[in-house]
């Protein structure tokens, strides 16, 4: 199988250190970037932000609405605030906030989520967040990125800071495997080809691109020619990635750990229907509440492991096949 | 529950519900052992003393209502629950596994005697503010209690129920906070400081009682008290001690959440049977 990039899929560290630590490299090149947060610094890792720049660290107590609106008025002195929180409770306390504060004036705030998804797990339903890409790509002018391990976390994590505008970083609370080499260049907005094929292409983010890589790796053997596409981007979409798939491949599988309603792939199938409509097939969350549980029993529970990305991609491909 | 006022009793039983907070909370792998142990002698004190309900019947239309709005301290309600025959106490040893009738955070659909689903801080107090109303409204006589942290003082959804509430004149809405003084990150005084509480629910228009929330005679005199009708909500600020019971967690904001092993946990347990505490 052509492979792009070295992926021998060791654990590497999650994605929320991973920003926590690219936050401390970026307020020692800028004074300018300061850390709000709202009584979960360990969690979210802010708190190595905190220990190295305490004057530029604002704790808002468990108070997210008011971290963001705090957040926003940062923004407008020309700070560069990185808010950050479990994803539900930033994304559903404060969505007000990010639509009249942030969105709509176009505030340069970033908004990182940690602990998305279901792979929270053992705290259940109700920490879990499964509807936040969703939320974020609501916002006119928000970024949405979705990193997939800790390269590409540091590397967004900086162009998030770069980018003038409203940022959203989702990240998650497991170790998850390093599937990029340290030079890997990311760009906002510009899709990665992980792995060449022109059968199906399998679009995936966060902790399910080392899943459609897997998936990729089962249907290789079974002859048949995978394309894995990692979308971090998931707004603004690689519209120009996304139609030489459906053109090339002429099969699509979305693969996301969210509800499936609502979140990539939907937004995928609107620009593959506005471009080149060609099959689809949807892996995510029904349309459901997870529970508790181990995050990798939950993942697989719930549908969200190579193999059911591997299911969906034969799927997709006996459609286009007519059969 | 109708039996004499027995502090003695009453310190052996949230005694024993510690020992299950900590075993269960190890078995789970993860949870938070800090604010269950603060928060389990008023559990206690309600669960087997004071509030009118029937394990039996866990939907029984006039049954009190308990919201445990500070949903992470769930272990201490299931120990509770468990103790009191909601359930099978076999139950506790699945607490935030795959399948489990015991989520991570109280769940009003999988576990028999819990009475609102919370979890997301602050959220658990306005539902017993509207549970408080809907009983009125149809007539009915039981009383809504809401357990709250400190750290939930902080939350703007709390202070928007204080004030609906006290609009409403829910005098049968009795609201707790479990004061222990710190949250996640710290202490409470250090992060966002909610001090001085009473001073600001008694502005809210709150009947406001102070207690030292593990005096069971403290705690009995309390609920005695928000049981006379005074035409506005009742809140009682219990002064706890994070982490209670076991002296080398007691007050020390790292043990929010911090996991340990089932052989930990044994010698937690020992330093509860050290004497002295509760
Ligand atoms: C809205 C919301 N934000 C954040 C959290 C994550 N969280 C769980 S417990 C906690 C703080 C615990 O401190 P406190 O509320 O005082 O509870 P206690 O000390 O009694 O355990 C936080 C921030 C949450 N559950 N809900």
């Amino acid at each position: 199988m052509p492979l792009k990039t070295r992926y021998e899929l060791n654990l590497g560290m999650a994605t929320r250190e991973a920003f926590g630590r690219a936050l401390v490299e970026l307020g020692r090149e800028n004074p300018n970037i300061m850390a709000v947060d709202a009584d979960l610094s360990k969690s979210t890792f802010t708190h190595l932000f905190a220990k190295e720049f305490p004057e530029r660290f604002v704790s808002c107590g468990i108070a997210e609405a008011n971290m963001v609106g705090v957040a926003a008025g940062l923004a407008s002195h020309g700070k560069i605030p990185f808010a950050a929180s479990f994803s539900c409770f930033l994304l559903n306390k404060a969505f007000e906030q990010l639509r009249v504060t942030v969105a709509y004036p176009g505030l340069n705030v970033k908004i990182v989520g940690t602990h998305s998804g279901i792979s929270i797990g053992e705290d259940g339903p109700s920490q879990m967040s499964v509807e936040e890409i969703s939320l974020a790509c609501s916002l006119p002018g928000f970024v949405v990125l979705a990193p997939a391990d800790e390269v590409a976390t540091r590397a967004l994590v900086r162009a998030a800071a770069e980018h003038v505008g409203p940022v959203f970083i989702r990240t998650g609370r497991p170790r998850v495997p390093v599937i990029y080499s340290p030079d890997q260049r990311f760009e906002i907005g510009k899709a990665i080809e992980l792995v060449e094929g022109s059968d199906v292409t399998i679009m995936a983010n966060g902790l399910m691109v080392a899943e459609a890589i897997r998936a990729a790796e089962a249907l290789d053997a079974e002859g048949i020619s995978v394309r894995v596409l990692d979308l971090h981007t998931v707004k603004p979409l690689d519209r120009e990635a996304i139609r030489k798939a459906a053109e090339e491949t002429g099969a699509i599988v979305v693969a996301e750990e969210h509800l499936v309603d609502s979140g990539t792939g939907v937004r995928v199938a609107q620009a593959v229907a506005e471009m080149h409509p060609c099959v689809m097939e949807f892996v995510g969350i029904q349309n459901t509440y997870a529970e508790s549980g181990p995050p990798e029993a939950l993942l697989e529970k719930y549908g969200l492991t190579a193999p059911h990305i591997a299911a969906a991609a034969r799927k997709a491909l006996a459609r286009k096949r007519g059969r | 529950m109708t039996s004499e006022f027995d502090p003695a009793r009453l310190a052996a039983i949230a005694r024993d519900l510690r020992v299950l907070i900590l075993r269960m909370i190890a078995n789970a792998g993860s949870g938070h052992p800090g604010g269950s142990l603060s928060a389990v002698d008023i559990i206690t004190y309600l669960y087997f003393r004071h509030l009118r309900i029937d394990p039996e019947r866990p939907h029984w239309e006039d049954r009190d209502r308990f919201v445990l709005s500070k949903g992470h301290c769930a272990p201490a309600l299931y120990a509770a629950l468990a103790r009191r025959g909601y359930f099978p106490e076999a139950w506790l040893w699945t607490l935030r596994d795959v399948g489990s009738p015991l989520q991570g955070h109280p769940d009003m659909r999988k576990t028999p005697g819990v009475d609102m689903t919370t979890g997301s801080l602050g959220q658990g107090f306005a539902c017993a503010v509207g549970i408080a109303l809907g009983a009125r409204l149809q007539g009915k006589t039981y009383r809504v209690y809401a357990m709250l942290s400190d750290a939930e003082l902080q939350e703007g959804v709390t202070w928007e129920a204080a004030l609906a509430a006290a609009h409403h004149r829910l005098d049968n809405l009795i609201a707790v906070i479990d004061n222990n003084r710190c949250q996640t990150d710290g202490f409470t005084a250090d992060i966002v400081a909610v001090e001085p509480i009473d001073e600001k629910w008694s502005a809210f228009g709150w009947d406001v009682q102070r207690i030292d929330g593990h005096d069971f005679v403290q705690i009995h005199a309390a609920f005695q008290r928000a049981l006379q009708p005074r035409g506005r909500p009742h809140v009682i600020i219990a002064d706890t001690v994070k982490g209670k019971g076991v002296r080398s967690m007691e007050n020390r904001p790292e043990w929010h959440a911090q996991p340990f092993t089932p052989e930990q946990a044994e010698v937690f347990i020992g330093e509860l049977f050290e004497g002295g505490s509760s």
